[in-house]
């Protein structure tokens, strides 16, 4: 900081240990949920798709599993997108 | 039964190997027998920051393999006599750490060492799950930078489902974050994650910060663990975690960066 700086004050600052932050609350989150899921959950999730194909061309991005977990119980989300007709 | 003890972080260069030196020969000065473990096979460090790569003659892996027995392949610390090494080998692949063969070493070494450091390859892979296996407690190193905090938090991840402890169902190995290379002027013009912002993403009780400091270089030039410059920040600052590790209540110092007088930036610039 030069001279001048110093009676100008810092205000050239972008925070970007903010944007650090943010961008690290992000992934963590993501990937913790991701860490909770158990081992069959892709075999699962490819079962069902092979099953649903059976009845519906759909994709390999419209069906979504998941499992929510609360104190008590385990809820197996399954999510399935059919394509407009 | 010795508390073993794991230093790691997922990501290289955040100072496992300086924070393993640093606090193995902190809890040997307060006279508990502790014996560091290097466990990065193939890539040795832990001797040269020790100052005992010429005294190596047998590793780990020998010790393992049956070709060399625990007292032949431990270094005794030349300054502090309750300090031993247990240095990697050089040569040999990974996969030569073999859970049963790492369990038959540490088994051996509670018997007679009250503290066991495991100091931790990066990665995430073999060597870095051996290292972390049979853990009591983690130290997790972490850098106030976006990989390092993000591979911390996978090394977190492992620890609580790929530990003995996570896969026999105990309690689970306690954490401890030490956040180093911390710059807190940076942090003031907002240019770094301060150590809240750390603390708050991986919610871990926090050990201590390491202040970036040219000592840590300097103590490593010389194969000297930094904790024993004790007159400068980084070395008090590794004292403070290793009272904190025993149960010792301090106050977190080296968090404010040291004020410029007015003089000071006047003539030498910020």
């Amino acid at each position: 900081m030069s001279f001048l700086d110093y009676f100008r004050g810092k205000k050239t600052n972008t925070n970007t240990a903010n944007v650090a932050k943010e961008r690290l609350q992000i992934i963590v989150a993501h990937e913790r949920g991701h860490r909770k899921q158990p081992d069959y959950l892709p075999a699962l999730q490819q079962e069902l798709l092979a099953v649903i194909r059976k009845y519906v061309d759909i994709s390999d991005d419209m069906v979504q599993v998941e499992i929510d977990r609360t104190d008590t119980c385990s809820v197996l989300e399954l999510n399935v997108t059919l394509p407009e007709k | 039964m010795a508390r073993i003890i794991v230093v790691t972080s997922g990501k290289g260069g955040v100072g496992k190997t300086t924070t393993s030196a640093s606090i193995s020969t902190g809890i040997a000065k307060r006279g508990h027998k502790t014996v560091v473990i290097d466990f990065d096979v193939g890539l040795r460090n832990l001797d040269l920051i020790m100052n005992c790569e010429r005294r190596v003659v047998y590793d780990f892996v020998n010790v393992i393999q049956g070709e060399a027995s625990l007292s032949q392949a431990l270094i005794r610390d030349k300054r502090v006599d309750t300090l031993f090494i247990l240095p990697a080998s050089q040569t040999r692949e990974k996969e030569a750490l073999t859970k049963e063969g790492v369990e038959k070493v540490i088994n051996e070494l509670s018997q007679t060492f009250d503290y066991i450091i495991c100091d931790s390859p990066a990665g995430i892979e073999h060597g870095a799950q051996m290292a972390l296996y049979f853990a009591d407690e983690a130290i997790v190193v972490t850098n106030p930078e976006v990989s390092s905090v993000r591979d911390s938090d996978r090394i977190l991840g492992i620890l609580q489902s790929k530990s003995r402890r996570a896969e026999k169902g105990q309690d689970p190995v306690k954490e401890h974050l030490l956040v180093t290379r911390y710059n807190p002027a940076r942090v003031e013009r907002g240019e770094m994650l301060s150590v809240a912002d750390v603390e708050e993403i991986l919610a871990i009780p926090l050990l201590g910060i390491i202040p970036e400091s040219q000592v840590v270089l300097n103590a490593s030039n010389q194969g000297l663990p930094v904790i024993l410059e004790t007159e400068t920040d980084a070395g008090q600052a590794y004292d403070d975690a290793v009272a904190r590790l025993l149960g010792e209540e301090r106050e977190h110092r080296f968090m404010t960066a040291h004020k410029k007088g007015f003089f000071s930036r006047m003539f030498k610039g910020g």
